[in-house]
Order: C-alpha cells, then structure tokens, then sequence
C-alpha cells in the first residue's frame, strides 16, 4: 500500500523548531523529522518520549554480572576447584574485575543490539528517504496525508507560513 | 541578568553559633567523662587490658581528622573552579560561587593544622619521637630512620605551609579576579583566572598527593601506598562535590539561585555519581593488590581494619563500601533522580558523612588502636567543625553576588539544556 507524506524542507535549525512547536499547536501530528545531525531539543519540542534504553542497559549489565559471578564460582569452586595464591576456592575479590568487564561488556552490546532492532536498522529492513538532502544540509519534515481528511492547500500554507523554504509531496512504498 | 545577594539573617548565623556552642558542651563533657576514667562511648570496657588512650590524644586526632577533611573540601572546591575554567567548561557558571566560597574556609584550616602539628604532633604521628632515630637506642627503628630525609619535622613544616600558602594564594586571586569580572566585566579577567586554573591544576596535582602522603599516610609511618595520594583526592573530590551540590539544593529551596533549574542539578548529580564510582574504583585497586599479594608489610592496613584491633573497625570498613559506593550507585543511577533536589539532597549528605567516615577509618586505626568510639569527643570536634565551616562559607557567600553577572559564559549556563 502506498502512503503519501508531505515534506516540508527546512534550512535554519532555529525556524526548524519554531515550526515543530507552531504546526504542531494547529493539531497537524508530524510523522517524522529528519536531519543531518541531532538538533538540541527538538526530542523535547517533537513530545517524543525518554527513550527506555538505560532500563535495558541495567538489566543486560545485570544479566553480565550475575553470569560473570556464576561462571566464576561455577569453575573455580565446583568444576575444577584450584588453589591459586593460597586464597579460598572462592576468593569474591579476585573475581570482581572480571565481574565488572562483563557487566560492562554485556551492557553496552546488549544496548547497541536493543538500539538496532528497536530502531530496524539490521541490514535487511529498508529504510525511507524521503529526501537526500537530509543527510546533507537540510532538515525535512514528513507529514502523513490521510485521503479525504487532510486540507492539502492549508497544510502547504502552514507549512510555507512556518519557514519551509520548499514544500513537496511524496508516495512511499511499504 | 541580575545581581543576586545571599542575606544571612541573625537567625541563621545564631544557629552556626549554636552548633559550635553545642559542639564545645559535648567536647567539655567528653573530655570530663574521660578524664575521670571509664572513656566516653565506644571505647569503654577493653580499657584495662591495652594502654589507655589519653582524652588530650583522642582530642588532638579528632581535631587533626576534621580540619583535614574540611581544609580538603575547600582546597578541592578551589580544585574544581580550576578544571571548569581549563575546561572551558560553561554549565556550571551559576553555581560557581559556592565552591568559590567553600574555600574561605583555607586560611582557617591552614592556622589550625600548624597549630596541631606543633602542639601535638606526638599524638598524631608516630614518626615524630625522637627516640627512633637514635642508632642503638632502644627505641631505633630502621624502617623510619630511612625515611628521616623526608619525614622530619622541618620539611614537614615547610611543606604543610608551602601546600597552603600556594592554595590560599590561588583560591584568593582566582576569587578575586572573579570578583573584578563583575564589577568591570569583560573577558580579561576570564583570561587571566585561564592561566591561574592552569598553574594551580598542576600545583594541585602534586600538593594533593604530597599532602596525603603527610597528613594521612605517615601515621601508619610503616605502610606505603602508591595509591594514596589517589585515594585521598578522590575522597576529597567527591566530598567538596557533593557540599557543592547540598549548598545549592539548600540556597534553592531558600528562594535564591532562581536560574539554577534541575538540568544544573542532573550535571552535579552526575558528578556525585561518576566521583563515588571513581571513588570505588581507588579503593579496590588498593585493597585488591594488597589483599592477592598479602605481603606481610603491605597486609598490615588492611589487618589493622579488618580483623586486627579485636575487629574495631570491621564493622566500619564495610558501612564505609556500603555509603560510598552502593548507595550513591543505586540511588544515583537513574536520569530521574539526579534532577529532583530530595533524592540529590539524601544522596549528598550520605556522601558527606561516609567520607568523613572514610578519614575516620583512615586516621583512627593507626592512631588510637582498638581505643577509638563515636563518643561526645568525635561529635563534638565534628560540630564545632562544621559550625566554623558553615559560619566562614556563609560570610564568603555573601560577599558577591550568587550570579557571576559578567561571566563570558553565562548565557550558555542559563540555557544548559542536558
């Protein structure tokens, strides 16, 4: 099914937010806003939630330490018990520098592998472009046309009146 | 933007006056109750089998462990105007005064740390008895009379008033130079304070290691750590960071600082965090050598603390883990908590009290011996501390305006934004 989006195009940063806040009080629900770089504060004007990644990076760090802690306790105290240094089987100091590595370890791949599915970025997904010059000058705001409910003529205004210098249409492919 | 004057009523002062009131009723009665015998608090009972700890030693270590850890906040506040200025560091501009201010306290704890020293310097150092040094004396101990080139009385004191001559000096024309900024403004004096943070980072460097090694270190005047100087500055860091924060939370919800919003408070939240971590990691890179090796001369520290001295301190040794790094890991951890004021507020003054605790586990060990308590005489000292701390900030707050109105970076700090 093809869905139609207009793009407003944007060349100042600043215009760019003022044009978030102001399309968005005239209850226009903005698709997406693509940029060349991450533009402070726009997460905020957009009303896009906090990202619930550090929950997944404590759990992963957990998940790492409970396993370092296992594995270590596991081997040196029960499979192949060995006395090293004179110390216990199981000497809980000796095992905490192996124990943070993998807290580390487990955290940040288990967030970078999060971010990627949430995010669909794994090779196989396809990716819109709205526009190329997203990822070189300027910033393209996307709004969904819905058939029959959306007044094109006043969203070209809006969007003009707000400081696109450039407002077109486009028809993605699903 | 505006000038904005921190009034301290009479009201306030009187309650820093009350406290040191407090604290000198709590010394007088302590020292009373250990003159007459028993010793207050902790320390009752073991008495009859060890040699008795004078009341006049606890007293002098207590006073050497409070201005230590006082006189390190303020060198350390100092310390961190010096890396935002070097840093080109812009956030913080509207909270830079009150680490400008916790160093009034300098000239105070330099006079009181030369006074201890000369008045009571046997209590506090072992290294200081004549009697070591006397090849073929009964007392002669080699270990020490080796290490007479740097631990002798002289170069001690020359040191001790190098350090704070050098601090006091910085902290008063890195003030200075700020203060004129708001008179005059322009960016002169910005490029000037540069140049200052600039030499006193690197004498700061040095000092803060050099200063732990003396103050601290050589009562266990045996033992050798090359983390030392580390540690001790990390506890200093941490704990001028967290009087950072607890005096802004305070001035805020006092209706001042009204520019400071919780993006401020996530930054200093955030420091608090990332320093008890660094803290940690000090700690356990000095334990865990230690601990593997167990050479006997190296073990001895970690012995006196753990399991030696009838097992005084073990208790302490891990609450001291638990208020250091635990609580202020958990509880600091999410995003939410670092910018409401009453999770930081809990946090900070946990971080205050286990760092002083830190210092009391550092110093008493190797002082008093299984002799040691929480007794009228360490609240006491603690109060009277504090009190004078809290008095001399106050004045150094008031002095300026809270906002450093010419500040070349402080529109950026107004519109920080994490």
């Amino acid at each position: 099914m093809n869905k139609k989006y207009i793009l407003g195009i944007y060349d100042d940063e600043d215009i760019l937010l003022d044009a978030i806040e102001k399309i968005r009080a005239a209850g226009t629900k903005i698709y997406d806003v693509f940029s060349p770089y991450p533009v402070h504060g726009i997460d905020d004007v957009l009303g896009i939630k906090r990202s619930r990644l550090p929950i997944a990076a404590f759990i992963f760090g957990l998940c790492g330490m409970s396993f370092a802690l296992w594995m270590m306790i596991w081997m040196m105290g029960f499979d192949w018990p060995m006395i090293i240094g004179g110390k216990p089987h199981i000497a809980l100091p000796s095992f905490i520098p192996i124990t943070f590595e993998l807290t580390v370890l487990f955290s940040a791949f288990g967030m970078v592998w999060t971010f990627f599915i949430v995010e669909r970025m794994i090779p196989t997904f396809r990716v819109n472009v709205f526009d190329k010059r997203s990822t070189d000058d300027k910033f393209v705001m996307a709004i969904e046309v819905k058939e029959g409910v959306t007044d094109m003529k006043a969203l070209n205004n809006l969007l003009r009146s707000s400081g696109a210098i450039e407002v077109n249409e486009k028809e993605v492919v699903k | 933007m505006t000038e904005e004057r921190l009034i301290i009523s009479r009201k306030t002062n009187n309650r820093f006056f009350l406290m040191i009131a407090i604290g000198v009723v709590m010394l007088i009665a302590g020292i009373i109750f250990m003159a007459i015998g028993g010793g207050a608090g902790h320390g009752e009972g073991h008495g009859e089998a060890h040699d008795v700890v004078s009341w006049s030693k606890r007293l002098i270590v207590n006073l050497w462990l409070n201005n230590v850890y006082f006189s390190g906040i303020a060198v350390t506040a100092v310390f961190i105007v010096a890396v935002h200025y070097v840093a080109y560091g812009g956030w913080y501009v509207l909270v830079k005064r009150i680490p400008e201010a916790l160093a009034y306290y300098l000239p105070i704890g330099g006079i009181v740390m030369l006074l201890l020293f000369l008045i009571g310097r046997h209590d506090i150092f072992h290294w200081t008895h004549e009697g070591l040094y006397e090849v073929g004396g009964p007392e002669y101990d080699p270990i020490i009379a080796g290490k007479q080139g740097y631990l002798n009385f002289t170069f001690f004191l020359i040191r001790m008033i190098i350090y704070f001559g050098l601090w006091i000096l910085f902290a008063r024309l890195l003030r200075k130079n700020s203060i004129n900024e708001d008179m005059y403004g322009g960016t002169t004096y910005y490029d000037k304070n540069i140049v200052l943070s600039g030499a006193f980072l690197v004498i700061y460097g040095i000092s803060s290691s050099t200063s732990a090694w003396d103050w601290v270190m050589s009562m266990d005047t045996h033992w050798f750590s090359t983390m030392f100087g580390w540690y001790v500055f990390s506890s200093w860091f941490v704990t001028a960071l967290a009087a950072t924060t607890l005096a802004v939370i305070i001035l805020k919800q006092n209706g001042y600082l009204h520019l400071v919003n919780a993006n401020h408070l996530h930054d200093l939240g955030k420091f608090v965090f990332a320093f008890s971590i660094f803290w940690t990691y000090i700690w356990f890179a000095q334990f865990l050598l230690y601990w593997y090796a167990n050479i006997p001369e190296e073990a001895l520290y970690f012995i006196d603390r753990l399991g030696g001295n009838n097992g005084h301190y073990k208790a302490i040794f891990f609450l001291n883990l638990i208020i250091n790094f635990a609580f202020p890991f958990l509880v600091l951890m999410t995003r939410d908590a670092k910018r409401q004021m009453i999770m930081l507020k809990i946090v900070s003054i946990a971080v205050l009290a286990g760092h002083w605790l830190d210092f009391y586990l550092m110093m008493m060990p190797s002082t008093l011996r299984a002799e040691s308590g929480f007794g009228f005489i360490e609240f006491g000292t603690a109060l009277v501390f504090l009190g004078v701390f809290l008095l001399v900030f106050t004045r150094g707050l008031t002095k300026a305006s809270l906002v450093p109105v010419n500040h070349p970076f402080l529109e950026e700090s107004v519109h920080h934004h994490v």
